[in-house]
């Protein structure tokens, strides 16, 4: 019972901090200077016509109303059209959150498996040279621009030594029959290295960290001094033991790293020239697409939302010590 | 009550109050990292302050060679240019140096409006409770499902473009990490018996907040401060790299957007974009390390 009342209030919540960020971003881009329907509007077009299509957009209506508008279509997945592209924004951004999640998804994966074992071996050797020359390199890698990381990784591995391709995903020509045959092909994952690579790099440091600093702290408790006194190897106290435990507090940042990941993909992907949400949204402002840009910011938004909620229900799921009086 | 038997052993003086009040500012110098991140600081500061000086060249000037041609893309050490030339001309260090003002402007006001706003927050939801607790919190609530970046580009492109933008989206969005950490802090030092002490002996709100409250959560401030003025150079470098920052002002940012636009990578034009990354890494890292030197006087079970 205690459980459903603590889910229920976050999904409350979460529900709560959506329709806050989708107020905000209504009127930020509302309150935009220049009409805007500027990129819309051919400059031979009669008053009566432009007329016409301010009525066809709904902007002749008072923004109070123009606002409960947005509420209605977007409960209906209707994100409006794009200026640019002159088709439906739910349809565009739908169609390279894929690609978007996958980035985000492949390059957290490795991170956190490299992560992990990296910030478990270097609490075992605390005090050593090796942890001691590591733990500040690591907090080096945090530091990066991480646009600058993938600018390096392009010059020397696509440009310097032709191994990768310089963007995009896939190969100029190649057509593929389905999203599926796309995403399963050796080519997209060839495309897909370098940008992943970059985001490993810059993401490995936050499990990193934190393993090692809870695997300090787990070692340091009875039951792995237990484990010492029964006679077990180090590397079985190390693994079995302390790492298991240490292990939970990482895998709930997951989350928060999914969140944090997707709104650094904007650099990442336009670096990389790769069809994502990120460089969409870069795009889209530039061009002044403003259903376009508003569309793909709410989607990252929602990404940025789900994944906290899901890290506040996971960890409280598995860290019985948390409780919610 | 205790405050009026002591006061008269203790030194007086301006400085001396001072530092009794606000002893809690203190540089950590008892880690080398740390040290090393001042010292790193006190260099750029120097680059920042003397940049008319050590720069050779106006960094927006376009060059040309002994042979009245463009000085466009030269290496390293040709005619003079320690770190060579832009593809339009212009002397890379003396762009570097110059950047170093705009990084250091950027994020030390950015730090500083960040830390102060989650440190208000906090200490205010922290310390009153109540429904300011219940609306300041459902707000850092809504801060953290913004997008920061997206949030930034989006700001930056129906501000002037402008390099206070960013410390705009920053004072709006990121005092929420600051806030709820002070707010937790505060919850701690409420109910201490000092506090205690001075409310019953009829001390107001305020005077317990300057005096018990605020210098006891500074060291949490300055640490998140120093964590901020590398977000703040981080993104600013995204956004010029994006294109939405200020053409007028030279930074590390800029300087990549124009050696990513002007193909340097293809060309392999290292000499132009590894330095201004190398210097972010430098500074942001930088603050990093000061900021693990205020966590181990905060923490001090981390210092092993």
């Amino acid at each position: 019972m205690k459980a459903i009342t603590v889910i229920g209030a976050r999904l409350l919540q979460t529900a709560f901090v959506l329709l806050a960020v989708i107020t905000i971003l209504f009127f930020m881009f509302r309150l935009m200077p220049g009409s805007p329907l500027a990129a819309y509007i051919d400059p031979n077009f009669t008053p009566e016509q432009q007329a016409e299509l301010m009525a066809r957009f709904g902007l002749d209506q008072p923004l109070w109303r123009q606002y409960l508008i947005y509420l209605g279509n977007l409960l209906q997945g209707d994100l409006g059209e794009s200026f640019f592209y002159r088709q439906p924004v739910a349809e565009r951004v739908l169609a390279l959150l894929p690609n978007t999640l996958i980035l985000t998804f492949s390059s957290l994966i490795l991170a956190y498996v490299f992560g992990v074992l990296a910030g478990a071996y270097l609490a075992w050797k605390r005090g050593s040279v090796v942890e001691q020359i590591c733990v500040p390199l690591v907090l080096t890698t945090r530091a990066m621009p991480e646009f600058w990381l993938g600018m390096l990784l392009l010059a020397v591995f696509s440009f310097g030594m032709g191994w990768f391709p310089a963007g995009g995903t896939r190969p100029p020509g190649a057509e593929y029959d389905s999203l599926w045959a796309l995403y399963s092909s050796a080519d997209f994952w060839w495309h897909m290295t370098l940008p992943v690579m970059t985001l490993a790099i810059y993401s490995q440091g936050l499990p990193l960290l934190l393993m090692r600093s809870n695997m300090m702290d787990v070692m340091r408790e009875d039951f792995v001094t237990m484990a010492r006194i029964k006679g077990l190897s180090t590397f079985s106290v190390v693994i079995r033991h302390a790492a298991r435990n240490a292990l939970l507090p990482v895998m709930t940042s997951f989350a928060i790293a999914v969140g944090y990941q997707i709104q650094g993909n904007v650099v990442v992907e336009t670096v990389f020239s790769w069809p994502g949400l990120g460089r969409e949204l870069v795009r889209a402002v530039s061009t002044a697409d403003y259903p376009l840009a508003q569309g793909a910011f709410l989607m990252i938004a929602v990404v940025v939302i789900l994944m906290n909620l899901v890290a506040d229900l996971l960890y409280a799921a598995l860290d019985p010590r948390v409780t919610h009086e | 009550m205790s405050e009026s038997v002591t006061s008269k052993h203790r030194p007086s003086g301006l400085f001396a109050r001072l530092r009794r009040r606000f002893g809690s500012i203190r540089l950590p110098l008892h880690d080398p990292l740390a040290v090393i991140g001042l010292c790193i600081y006190v260099f750029f500061i120097l680059m920042a302050v003397f940049a008319p000086l050590i720069a050779p060249h106006d960094p927006n000037e376009i060059l040309f060679t002994s042979e009245f041609a463009l000085a466009a893309d030269l290496t390293p050490g040709t005619d003079g240019y320690i770190l060579g030339t832009t593809t339009l001309g212009r002397d890379i260090f003396s762009q570097i140096v110059w950047g170093a003002r705009s990084a250091l402007l950027i994020g030390l006001t950015a730090a500083f409006v960040v830390a102060l706003i989650g440190s208000v927050v906090g200490i205010v939801a922290g310390y009153f409770g109540g429904w300011a607790d219940t609306v300041l919190m459902r707000l850092a609530d809504v801060a953290f499902g913004i997008p920061f970046l997206p949030f930034v580009i989006v700001l930056a492109a129906f501000l002037e473009p402008s390099i206070w933008n960013v410390v705009i989206a920053m004072a709006l969005v990121l005092w929420r990490d600051t806030g709820r950490v002070i707010r937790s802090q505060t919850l701690t030092l409420r109910n201490r018996a000092y506090v205690e002490a001075a409310r019953v002996a009829g001390s107001s709100d305020l005077k317990i907040i300057l005096r018990h409250i605020a210098p006891n959560v500074l060291p949490l401030s300055f640490l998140y401060g120093s964590i901020a003025i590398g977000w703040a150079i981080l993104t600013e470098a995204s956004i010029s790299f994006l294109g939405f920052g200020d053409p007028d002002s030279i930074s590390w940012g800029y300087m990549l957007q124009d050696a990513f636009a002007s193909q340097a990578l293809s060309k392999g034009s290292y000499y132009w974009f590894v330095p201004p990354g190398f210097l972010i890494i430098l500074i942001v890292s930088a603050g990093f390390f000061i900021s693990r030197g205020y966590e181990q006087i905060l923490f001090p079970k981390l210092d092993r």
